[in-house]
């Protein structure tokens, strides 16, 4: 027989798991709480410039790629679909398999960035990244960057977040490998689940937001 | 041989504590040890504090006259943008939650740690790590934006460190989020055995309430922080108006976090109060889910009134007049707290000693703090007062006033709790005085030079302002010696003090049932809790009580 798993974890000031597992669910919450008003602060800034430019933001967004802008919410969905199963394994305590799905679940995130780095790129040929080159066809208005300053901003924290998931997602497969992770405890696996599935739904947000919202009225 | 490893508990005999247990700079430096992190803290912000002070030294050394004859203009708005910046960051809102939050919220649920002691850690490191770089700032030529940032006079137009102190402050509030965050958590899963929610100290929720203003507030400073970063670095227009940006909106998003920001600073000290009043009145408190329910009250109401700051910064007047009618709401709980204080004293056994005095000085000094916050709430007084003097007294009194009675009035009398020792009674109680009068002269001139029309952040002011300066510059200076008494006979009593006993006060609250200093674990055995707060005898008429104990 393999020797037994390693024992989960219990910290020294939890008194059981239930009480540990309630502990880091409630505080993955609160953070995504937090990140959510982070979040926030740009959603309303958004809000506030394209009540006052929507000429602006419909030329902004006629120039951004649809086609890429829908691969990658499909991406990012299929990654989510890949996160919920390897939550799915750890509570099923089937270490090889979690492993597995973390490791799909980064090369789908993997496949964003790339993506995101592309359209990235297409700004940045066509002189539409805001300072002093700056470009838009169809007005020469300083006030038509506030549509692709917001855009950077938003992809671009939105970008920053997927790359510490895939951080903290290369972190929990060699602990997967390991059997670091059992039915009784796999918060971890849990935690990132959540966190990832936040940083999805922002994108859900995002893209119509940016992509298709108005776009018709240029 | 007796097992000593640092998991050995022997509460009984106080041997073992949490300050003996290990040894060595690397046991704290790596402790995950909530009270152990709670001292890191004390010293971190006592540090911030006396930079914080020396700047308020200068600042009043210079208004003594009517000519600018210590500073130019631009040294001038430096020191204080940097004074605001260290005491609001790094002193104010670490302050209470940080240190005696950190030290006591888990043993007051009868925890043995909050519930991410790693992580508490790694706050106090964001902290210090905020800190530095606010420091490395300041020593480079720091910045003279004003602690408030406004735009564009951040983004385009300041000199000076504006990024650096940006990125400290940005990473500092993550450690006030990830504190936040632990304290809820700690709350909500952490409590004893018969410990509900209403049988929490009143400590606990404020505390509770902090915490949500911390989570949910600072993340909106820190994106506009990060905001204001990219705008300075890459010449885009955020809040540019010379690229379409609006710097209206930065006010917005300032104040939608900074508003809050000061209950964040005075929530955590009116949970102090709650448990002083009691512990000196020998008395349960009056009306305990009124006041457990206004701190909640104030922190959600806390959100919706920012904008009383922007009443003449082109706000509507619809605007403003909802949010003048939003800012009298805070009126109510403040008032519930304080009516209700009040009545716990009345026919209280009530005791005199040092946290006594400064919980006394801070009804007194909150009083006026409150009272002139309604009058600033009101829109035509604030159009006439903006942006004087009377301001600085106005927030002055409540963020100086009574946080800092309330800090120094808890430090007090967890003292012996958290060190072991009691301090000289004597000189304690002469500073709780000498503050209070030091305190009282430094900022009550200042409200009258505010209604005359003096305006705040000049280094220079008309000759007919001198005399209320030179008395406020006076107080300053009685008060700059109050705050030093308690540096010498606190550190003094570390080393000479007597030992204190378990519970010198005679108080209710699971932290006096542990020894002082309590064990690494906080309690020998974990307790159970079987009865309220603040169950104190004295809720019986106060003359059958024979026998205190």
């Amino acid at each position: 027989m393999a020797s037994e798993t390693r024992p989960a974890p219990l910290a020294h000031h939890f008194d059981d798991y239930d009480q540990q597992r309630e502990a880091a669910t409630l505080g993955m919450w609160l953070f995504i709480g937090q990140e959510l008003m982070f979040f926030g602060g740009l959603f309303l800034t958004y809000t506030v410039y394209r009540w006052k430019y929507p000429a602006y933001f419909a030329l902004g967004s006629n120039q951004l790629d649809i086609p890429l802008g829908l691969l990658n919410t499909i991406v990012l969905i299929g990654s989510s679909l890949t996160m919920v199963l390897a939550v799915r394994s750890a509570q099923l305590g089937r270490a090889k398999q979690i492993a597995s799905w973390l490791g799909a679940t980064m090369t789908l995130g993997t496949a964003f960035l790339v993506i995101k780095g592309f359209e990235y790129h297409h700004k940045w040929v066509h002189h539409l990244i805001p300072g002093e080159g700056f470009q838009l066809p169809g007005t020469t208005d300083p006030a038509a960057q506030t549509f692709f300053v917001i855009y950077f901003c938003m992809t671009g924290l939105h970008a920053l977040h997927m790359i510490v998931g895939l951080g903290l997602l290369a972190f929990l497969v060699p602990k997967a490998l390991r059997g670091d992770f059992s039915a009784d405890n796999h918060n971890w696996v849990e935690g990132v689940g959540l966190y990832w599935h936040f940083v999805d739904i922002i994108w859900i947000f995002l893209f119509p937001l940016l992509y298709l919202l108005g776009r018709h009225h240029a | 041989m007796t097992a000593t490893s640092s998991h050995a508990v022997s509460g009984d005999t106080g041997e073992t504590n949490y300050l003996n247990a290990t040894h060595g700079i690397g046991s704290w430096l790596l402790t995950r040890d909530h009270k152990r992190i709670g001292i890191l803290y004390l010293l971190g912000i006592s540090v911030f504090f006396v930079l914080g002070g020396l700047m308020a030294v200068l600042i009043r050394a210079e208004l003594a006259t009517p000519q600018g004859d210590l500073f130019s203009s631009d040294v001038y708005n430096r020191l204080f943008t940097m004074h605001g910046i260290l005491m609001i960051f790094f002193f104010l809102i670490p302050s209470i939650p940080a240190v005696l939050g950190n030290f006591l919220l888990p043993i007051m649920i009868g925890a043995k740690d909050l519930a991410f002691p790693r992580l508490n850690l790694a706050s106090w490191y964001l902290y210090m790590a905020g800190g530095a770089l606010t420091f490395v700032s300041l020593l480079t030529g720091g910045i003279d934006t004003g602690w408030t940032f406004y735009t564009p006079m951040s983004t385009n137009f300041a000199q000076g460190q504006v990024i650096v102190t940006a990125v400290g402050i940005f990473i500092a509030g993550f450690s006030s989020i990830l504190t936040g965050l632990n304290f809820i958590v700690t709350i909500h899963r952490m409590r004893a055995p018969g410990l509900t929610w209403f049988r929490l100290p009143l400590f606990v929720w404020a505390h509770y309430a902090t915490s949500i203003i911390q989570v949910l507030g600072t993340p909106v400073i820190a994106i506009t922080i990060l905001l204001v970063g990219a705008e300075r670095l890459f010449h885009i227009g955020v809040f540019d108006p010379k690229y379409g940006g609006d710097p209206v909106l930065f006010q917005h998003l300032f104040w939608f976090y900074s508003h809050p920001a000061v209950y964040i600073m005075i929530l955590p000290s009116m949970g102090v109060m709650s448990e002083l009043i009691t512990a000196f009145s020998r008395k349960r408190v009056f009306g305990y889910h009124f006041i457990a329910f206004s701190s909640l009250f104030i922190a959600v109401i806390g959100f919706l009134v920012w904008g009383h700051h922007m009443y003449i910064s082109g706000q509507s007047v619809v605007a403003g007049a909802i949010f003048s009618f939003l800012t009298m709401l805070v009126a109510i709980p403040s008032a519930v707290k304080v009516f209700n204080w009040t009545a716990t004293l009345y026919k209280g056994s009530i005791s005199l000693q040092t946290p006594m005095l400064y919980a006394l000085g801070f009804i007194g000094v909150f009083l006026i703090g409150g009272l002139t916050g309604v009058m600033l709430g009101t829109l035509g007084i604030d159009m006439h007062v903006h942006d004087t003097y009377f301001i600085v007294a106005h927030f002055h009194y409540v963020m100086v006033g009574s946080a800092i009675m309330g800090y120094l009035g808890g430090l007090h009398f967890w003292w012996p709790k958290i060190t072991g020792r009691m301090y000289n009674e004597f000189w304690s109680k002469i500073s709780a005085l000498v503050i209070f009068i030091g305190f009282n002269t430094t900022f009550f001139p200042q409200f009258i030079l505010g209604y005359l029309g003096m305006p705040r952040r000049y280094h220079m002011y008309p000759a007919e302002f001198q005399t209320w300066n030179v008395l406020s510059s006076a107080g300053a200076t009685i008060l700059g010696f109050g705050y030093l008494l308690p540096v010498i006979y606190l550190l003094w009593s570390l080393k000479f003090g007597e030992k204190a006993p378990a519970n010198p006060w005679g108080a209710k609250g699971l932290e006096w049932e542990t020894t002082s200093p309590p064990p690494v674990l906080n309690f020998a055995t974990p307790p159970v809790v079987t009865e309220e707060a603040y169950a104190y005898e004295t809720s019986v008429p106060a003359k059958e009580v024979t026998v205190g104990v």
